[in-house]
């Protein structure tokens, strides 16, 4: 009994929270910023507590497993949730179901940890769909905007087709393997072409949700029409946690199907990383243009992944990280310019520098970060994938990627160039940044620019992959 | 041994200044950063000199042949049991030698800067800058793994960005920095790639130990990289090459020279820095850090010699036909690292016949000295004129006496006339190419004549020509004390630094080098050189119409060499018309016509409902769940019946 608690601390902790909150939204009376306040502060300790009382093992005749690692996948969900409270701030103070946000925001967050976890099909999809069904509702939330409800409508939608397909997938992995358990599937699998039928439709599952070309049509309308909270939490937190069990299921249970795998990996990254850069090429709306942007880093987390080996592991979620950093930090500005002028367009960014130099020198960094130009930890990440990737031998997709990193350079530099050195005649007034918002960005500056040299940071996750 | 504190200080002194100005220069020191800046790197400079000596008459020869030591190195990253990254200091006589024009160079630029660059608005950014800069090139010399170096050789990118777009506010210099970051990045690329190369087949990132697996016969890792083929070349060949790519972006070869020219937007001692001394013969010292690997494969020595051969003749060519006179200096730039380039493609290992790798580093070493000298006196004229062009001067030597015996010397140093240092270093690259290439020593022996005529075309045109007619502003002369020192110590070095006997400190194995002096073989490149010196002073020394007589008759040629023989079109063509054109147009033509499209012909049809319900039944849901659709199928297809 007690052996539970360790173990699934991190779901229990969520829970707790989710009561918690559900009290004080019943409760009434308290205002915005101290109730803002009191979640910011049970988050932090939610990411601290991450860090302690881990063991490894599993319940429930292994339908849960925990391990190091996957504690660690945890933190870097809970990180980016507390990096979320703090960076729009602005946003939740005006909003009037703060409350009632932050419980879709955690609802989503327990699925996550549930999935991350899970040890057969079935949990696999329940956890799943209660990590997408909470986030079509925040999709939802500014609720006096027709584009916000019509994305939700558009992801709900999209995701139930998804859903469908992916059912379809697990009811034939049963028919062919009689097990839905992740540890027995492996002995079993025998890639007949039912088999591979099954897996493609369990992989476009996964696709769906990392919005991998060409299943990622639903990205840029709900990234663009979502509130900016909304849209960070899909590119990272959403996006990592499907990146982590993807990964898990690849090199543990498909790994008999390897070389299917593969190349169907390789070929959608090469068409993922291509198609996200070109299009972000033209973007004109910053969300857009990010939601673009993070389809291409997706095709280049594939990269890594391919190598089906712990270097792979390590690199992938070491670029999660990094990746959390740099995109909140880059969503936390467009925010903070957003929320004040209204202003979402790239050419509005133009003369950006005169007035909010803070503001530009975290976009840049975030920028350059995600570009991947060193000395920022983008780099490192990129490079890590990479170097995983190439340790297959197969240098044509290596080549192909790195050259996708050179054209990523252009868009990223457009948006750098329109901030410091484009003229503008009305730039942008001096925004007021909240205090939160300042902490979390810089917060998310030391930890581009740290987690690179710091080479613990890697050394430490490759101890656990 | 040395120790190792002090040598990490050369590095460390200037990052120093960075962080202080950088941090606290606009407030605090907004007219002593200068002073500071240079008060830090003349610090540097004498630990760089006080190593040299050391190394070079002290600890460094053991049995007369001269050690890599490696006095500092701290594990950085385990990347795997075998393979890790390690940041430390490598001394060997081309780092070492390094270490001494660097330090040496930048210090002359920071006092040069003292005067020049004095009452800029943003005076302390511009130190700080070149104190990022000087950090990274020093710390790119002494790397003793390879991929410290490339953090150090992107840090370079970097900082040179920086100081090419210093002027931020004129559009040219934005684009040309721009130009300079995205060219050379495309390069690195190659670099990167090459290093997975390298390091995937020696199993290891540290200079010393891949030198050693892959050029040591019996090994069983240069077998395997010797036997491992792509496209029907070994992958020792490819690595080297992919290396040599980001070398030839860094050292503007042919064909990535094309931001080299347009970097000359920077400040001009910038210019001086970067593209005379460090930044661009980091190529070069590139090539010569992994020689010993690219002598194990004769295509890429060969790919090498070419490069810097047909850079070094089509450089001159142009250089010829420019009227921006930092301009020629740029393309005369290109010309002389072509020449180190391919002396180092005609070397061999060890020896006797390593003459092209010593004569190659003897080379990069006097050119420092030259070509610091001339974009620094070239400074000075614009300081005095307020132009660029070489029609708005002549007649400058009455005015101007110092810089113009300075240039003058420089003139002479670069056109290889004994006894000036240029003379000696491009002798023993031409004699080492006559040795072993007999095709490439006509092409050079051709270009160091062409070198020859358009420096003194240059310096013509500058100082003889037309009579200057003062325009009442010229107030303050030739410019201070601190922009005339750096002048007079440099042209002492363009002066003398040919009679160091190089191939004692410096050679392809260490062991010195005793380079012979053959007269009868100096006979011709002095006479060619003297040819296009009284030829330049024929066409250049008094006002006439000879020179366009000559470019009306040579029309076509003429044109092309003075448009660069077309390169930057060709570039914009590719990049703006074939890469917009054919791949940025339509992906956004099909976001726009076939997907945006589709559900606007839906809508149109079905107007009055779609206007009441928009976007929400617009039709475009079920398009994308067709295209998900198709995608499963396809996928399921693929790799059930075609890609077993």
């Amino acid at each position: 009994m007690n052996e539970l608690f360790i173990l699934m601390k991190s779901e229990l902790l969520v829970t707790g929270l989710l009561f918690l909150l559900l009290f004080i939204k019943i409760g009434k009376g308290i205002k915005n910023e101290s109730l803002l306040l009191i979640i910011q502060s049970l988050l932090l300790v939610n990411f601290i507590i991450g860090f302690f009382f881990n063991k490894e093992g599993n319940l429930f005749d292994g339908m849960f497993n925990t391990n190091g690692l996957i504690a660690l996948q945890k933190s870097i969900l809970s990180l980016g949730v507390y990096l979320i409270s703090l960076l729009f701030a602005d946003w939740f103070k005006k909003s009037e179901h703060m409350a009632e946000f932050f419980m879709l925001m955690l609802s989503a967050l327990l699925g996550m940890f549930f999935m991350i976890s899970s040890g057969n099909l079935l949990i696999f999809f329940l956890s799943l769909e209660m990590a997408t069904i909470p986030v079509a509702a925040m999709v939802n939330f500014d609720l006096d905007k027709k584009i916000s409800s019509e994305a939700a409508m558009k992801m709900i939608l999209s995701s139930a087709f998804s859903s469908g397909i992916l059912l379809f997938g697990i009811s034939l992995v049963y028919g062919v393997t009689g097990t839905i358990s992740f540890a027995a599937m492996p002995a079993v699998l025998d890639g007949s072409p039912l088999m591979i039928l099954a897996f493609v439709f369990l992989f476009t599952a996964f696709a769906f949700k990392l919005s991998i070309v060409p299943f990622h049509l639903w990205t840029a309308d709900v990234y663009e029409g979502a509130p900016f909270a909304t849209t960070s939490f899909l590119s990272v937190i959403s996006k990592g946690s499907v990146a982590f069990i993807f990964m898990a299921t690849l090199y543990k249970v498909f790994q008999p199907m390897q070389d299917v795998w593969y190349n169907m990996i390789m070929l959608l990254s090469i068409v993922t990383m291509i198609t996200g850069n070109l299009f972000a090429l033209r973007q004109q709306n910053i969300k857009r243009f990010l939601a673009f942007s993070s389809i291409a880093q997706v095709g280049f987390i594939l990269v890594g992944m391919s190598s089906n080996s712990p270097a792979g592991t390590a690199s992938v979620v070491y670029f999660i990280l990094v990746y959390t950093f740099s995109n909140l930090a880059a969503f936390g500005v467009a925010a903070a310019i957003a929320s004040q002028t209204g202003k979402e367009k790239i050419d509005d960014y133009k003369g950006l520098y005169q007035n909010n130099r803070f503001l530009s020198w975290v976009l840049a960094l975030a920028l350059f970060s995600l570009a991947g130009i060193p000395p920022t930890a983008g780099f490192f990440g990129k490079l890590f994938l990479i170097t995983a990737g190439a340790s297959k031998g197969n240098y044509m997709f290596i080549t192909i990627a790195a050259l996708n990193m050179i054209i990523s350079l252009f868009y990223y530099l457009k948006v750098v160039r329109a901030v410091f050195m484009d003229k503008n005649d009305f730039p942008v007034e001096k925004i007021t940044i909240q205090f939160s918002t300042k902490l979390a960005l810089i917060i998310c500056s030391t930890g581009i620019v740290l987690a690179g040299i710091f080479s613990w940071i890697y050394d430490y996750i490759q101890a656990l992959s | 041994m040395p120790n190792a504190t002090y040598i990490a200080l050369i590095p460390l002194l200037p990052l120093a200044a960075f962080i202080l100005l950088g941090i606290f220069g606009r407030k605090h020191f907004k007219n002593s950063a200068g002073i500071i800046g240079t008060f830090l790197l003349l610090v540097s400079t004498a630990l760089a000199l006080y190593t040299a000596y050391g190394y070079f008459f002290d600890y460094g020869k053991v049995n007369g042949v001269y050690q890599k030591l490696i006095p500092l190195q701290y594990n950085w990253l385990q990347f795997s049991p075998g393979l890790s990254i390690d940041i430390g200091i490598l001394l060997d006589p081309i780092s070492v030698m390094m270490l001494v024009v660097v330090t040496f160079i930048s210090l002359m630029v920071h006092i040069y800067s003292l005067a020049y660059m004095k009452g800029e608005e943003r005076f302390p950014t511009y130190y700080a800058f070149l104190g990022l800069f000087t950090f990274s090139m020093l710390g790119l010399v002494v790397s003793s793994n390879i991929f410290q170096m490339y953090i150090f050789w992107e840090l370079v990118g970097v900082s040179s960005f920086l100081l090419i777009g210093y002027y931020y506010d004129r559009p040219s210099a934005v684009a040309a920095c721009k130009k300079a970051f995205i060219v050379t990045r495309f390069a690195d690329l190659g670099f990167l790639i090459g290093i997975l190369v390298l390091s995937f087949y020696s199993g290891t990132l540290d200079f010393n130990t891949l030198i050693q697996r892959l050029t040591s016969p019996e090994s069983s890792e240069l077998k395997t990289a010797v036997a491992a083929s792509f496209l029907g070349v070994s992958a020792l060949t490819w690595g080297v090459v992919l290396v040599f790519i980001g070398g030839a972006g860094k050292s503007a070869m042919l064909p990535l020279h094309i931001w080299l020219p347009d970097a000359m937007e920077g400040p001009t001692p910038v210019s001086a820095l970067i593209h005379a001394a460090t930044m661009v013969v980091a190529g070069v010292f590139l090539v010569a850090r992994l020689f010993p690997v690219f002598s194990m494969s004769a295509p890429a020595l060969e790919i090498v010699s070419y490069v810097g051969i047909s850079s070094a003749l089509f450089a001159a060519i142009i250089a010829c036909t420019q009227t921006d006179i930092k301009r020629v200096l740029a393309y005369s730039t290109m010309s002389q690292i072509g020449f180190m380039m391919f002396a180092l493609g005609v070397s061999g290992s060890g020896g006797e016949n390593g003459l092209g790798f010593t004569a190659s580093m003897f080379h990069l070493f006097t050119h420092a000295m030259f070509k610091a000298l001339l974009f620094l006196g070239a400074g000075a004229v614009i300081h005095f004129i307020h132009s660029n062009e070489m029609k708005d001067m002549g007649g400058l030597r009455k005015y101007m006496p110092i810089t113009h015996i300075t240039f003058l010397i420089a003139c002479l140093a670069i056109a290889g006339v004994p006894p000036f240092a240029g003379f000696f270093s491009k002798e023993e690259i031409l004699l080492a190419a006559y040795q072993h290439n007999s095709f490439i020593y006509w092409i050079a022996l051709i270009t160091s004549g062409l070198t020859a005529f358009y420096m003194f075309r240059l310096y013509f045109n500058i100082f003889w020509n037309k009579e200057h007619e003062p325009q009442g502003e010229h107030h303050h002369g030739e410019g201070g004390f601190a922009m005339m020192m750096p002048l007079l110590l440099l042209a002492v070095g363009a002066a003398a630094a040919g009679f160091i006997p190089f191939g004692h400190f410096v050679s392809s194995d260490g062991a010195a080098l005793e380079s012979e002096f053959h007269f009868q073989f100096s006979i011709a490149p002095v006479a060619l050189g003297l040819m296009g010196i009284f030829t330049a002073m024929w066409l250049y020394k008094t006002k006439n119409n000879k020179p366009d007589k000559i470019a009306v008759s040579l029309n076509g040629f003429y044109k092309a060499a003075y448009h660069k023989f077309y390169f930057d079109e060709l570039y914009q063509l590719i990049t703006k018309k074939i890469i917009f054109n054919l791949i940025g147009r339509p992906a956004a033509w099909i976001d726009k016509n076939v997907v945006d499209g589709f559900v606007n012909a839906t809508g149109s049809t079905t107007q009055t409902i779609s206007e009441k319900i928009k976007g929400f039944q617009s039709g475009k849901v079920q398009q994308y769940a067709i295209y998900f659709l198709a995608g499963v199928i396809a996928l399921a297809v693929l790799f059930i019946y075609v890609w077993k």
